[in-house]
């Protein structure tokens, strides 16, 4: 049986509606059970679970390496944070560390993949709303950043990138170039998404108020990243916890007091900014030397010095057909994906398998405040709330 | 007894709240992990969200370990996290693999609904005193919990 909502006696005028899981608006394969008076929600309950393909099932018969290539199928808008997650995770595991340009070219790659993920947000969110012209532009930038993860790892999108110990490869000459051209113009282009949007009557009308969320609720159900802070909780883990040498950029973390709808499209719009900020910092401050970390039992070799020195050829065959082997030891690793706290648990028995790998995937959880946003208010509101919590399914259902 | 374990403050607090109610604490990469007895888990969760001065008002994650085919079988795991003091903690819970039941931490957390139902799901725990116990991720008739070591991951169903 799938999830219902029984009809309580003296509540029979009730209509319960299945919207999705085939609905335009729940961004994928989400299904929700309203029961309605009139066109007020009076209750709500999601269904989930249609992407379930298991992933943490799988990495436990794959080795660390290999995990990488799932992380990515996951938050499929933000493969480049999810297999940063990962890599730390085995890496803090491993007590490895990765050697500053590594670090650099990483927190590059991953701020872009904020701001793509926040431009697929913006998009869909504001032609949920009606606003289609806004979906346009937002994809138009969103190809230039996908150019440049295809110039770095040769995949748009499902990159796997980043690698335990480092880099897969050293990101091709002058890519840097394509990166400038593209921080160069992106500060307008954000402008004019900000005159579609934020002063707009209409989409003041259809988010101003709507699904609000207080900071004392929002904690308690487990809600982060940008949703959390645009309800007055300055929390993020770039700040609180900084990874990949995050401390060492400067950046603000944009939040709001109000809670709702449009508190949360503001933060996101700020969001993008302070990502082209540290965008900036990374190129400008880029450091030579290795791309990957001496450590030839974890790390693939170049592949010219396996031409030439045998035990280059040793270790790549060893990490090839057997993987490496960590100490035991169990691992909570955090980083701030585009949609909030996303955390790798990995138990590691020892062999080259992790025993398990969890994933606090951020929408999971973020999906947890959707009810409180919605109830008691239109069915129109909801699916303006949907957007406003920026939920990706693959990730949700793992 | 490691001295990064003496100066933790969740760790010196829980101690003279309820001294009986952890078996054993150990720290690995920084990160403290506290293994509470199954009886005492929801007062533990109350005291440390409660306690001033420790404020772990935000619940990461909740998920399980199999063991098979040792006994305890199980262990459920939560991340909790302070927004006020940026500390992290990590709790554990061992349960049996016959008939394994823990408390739920819903009361304390009420994000915690979706995290126990997902390892009810995958795992075949029972929380008790969660108020929407059902299957999250695979279809309510589903035979089996997957994440169990003992599940085949190929094969004919």
């Amino acid at each position: 049986m799938p999830v219902t909502i029984e009809k309580v006696p003296g509540h029979e005028e009730k209509v319960i509606l299945s919207m999705g899981p085939q609905h335009p608006a729940t961004h994928g394969v989400l299904r929700l059970v309203l029961e309605l008076d009139g066109e007020t929600i009076e209750r709500a309950l999601y269904d989930i679970g249609y992407l379930h393909t298991g992933f943490e099932k799988s990495f436990e018969s794959k080795t660390y390496s290999q995990g990488i290539t799932l992380t990515d199928r996951m938050d499929y808008l933000a493969p480049l944070s999810n297999n940063l997650g990962f890599c730390l995770a085995v890496e803090k595991l491993l007590d490895l560390e990765v050697p500053p340009r590594g670090q650099w070219i990483r927190v590059l790659l991953t701020e872009l993949t904020r701001i793509q993920s926040h431009l697929v947000w913006l998009g869909t969110h504001a032609i949920d709303i009606g606003a289609m012209s806004v979906f346009l532009y937002c994809f138009r930038e969103r190809e230039d950043v996908l150019k440049i993860f295809e110039l770095v790892s040769g995949q748009r999108m499902m990159t796997s990138y980043f690698r335990v110990g480092g880099l897969a490869l050293e990101p091709p000459l002058g890519w840097l170039t394509r990166v400038e051209k593209f921080v160069k113009k992106f500060p307008e282009r954000i402008e004019e998404y900000e005159t579609l949007l934020t002063k707009n009557p209409i989409w003041l009308r259809r988010t101003v108020g709507v699904g609000r969320i207080s900071a004392a609720d929002a904690v308690a159900l487990s809600l982060s990243g940008p949703s959390l802070r645009a309800s007055g909780v300055m929390w993020d883990v770039r700040k609180s916890q900084p990874y990949s040498s995050y401390d060492k950029f400067d950046f603000d973390v944009p939040t709001r007091p109000e809670g709702d709808t449009y508190a949360r499209y503001l933060v996101r719009v700020a969001e993008m900014r302070q990502s082209l900020k540290i965008v900036r910092q990374a190129m400008d401050g880029m450091p030579d030397g290795p791309y990957k970390a001496n450590a030839p039992h974890i790390v693939l070799p170049e592949r010219e010095s396996m031409k030439t020195s045998i035990e280059a050829l040793i270790y790549h065959f060893k990490i090839v057909t057997e993987g490496f082997h960590p100490p035991l030891g169990e691992v909570y690793q955090t980083i701030e994906s585009p949609r909030g706290e996303l955390g790798f648990y990995m138990v590691s028995d020892g062999s080259p398998k992790p025993f398990r790998c969890h994933v606090r995937a951020p929408s999971f959880a973020n999906l947890q405040s959707l009810s409180k946003m919605i109830e008691g208010r239109l069915i129109a509101d909801a699916v303006a709330c949907i957007g406003s919590i920026d939920i990706v399914l693959g990730e949700i259902d793992r | 007894m490691p001295a990064d374990l003496q100066s933790n403050l969740a760790w010196q607090k829980l101690r003279e709240f309820a001294p009986e109610s952890i078996e054993d604490a150990q720290f690995f990469r920084g990160e403290l992990t506290l293994r509470v007895r199954p009886e005492s888990l929801r007062r533990v969760c109350e005291f440390l969200r409660d306690a001033p001065g420790l404020a772990f008002k935000y619940l990461s994650d909740v998920t399980a370990l199999d063991h098979y085919p040792n006994e305890p079988r199980f262990e459920t795991v939560y991340h909790l996290y302070s927004i006020e003091t940026n500390q992290r903690l990590r709790l554990k819970v061992r349960v049996p693999g016959e008939n394994p039941r823990v408390d739920s931490v819903v009361p304390v957390w009420p994000g915690a609904n979706a995290f126990e139902r997902e390892v009810f799901d995958l795992f075949g725990i029972i929380f008790e005193g969660h108020p929407f116990l059902r299957r999250l991720l695979l279809p309510e008739d589903w035979e089996g919990h997957p994440l169990r070591k003992d599940y085949p991951t190929e094969g004919y169903r």
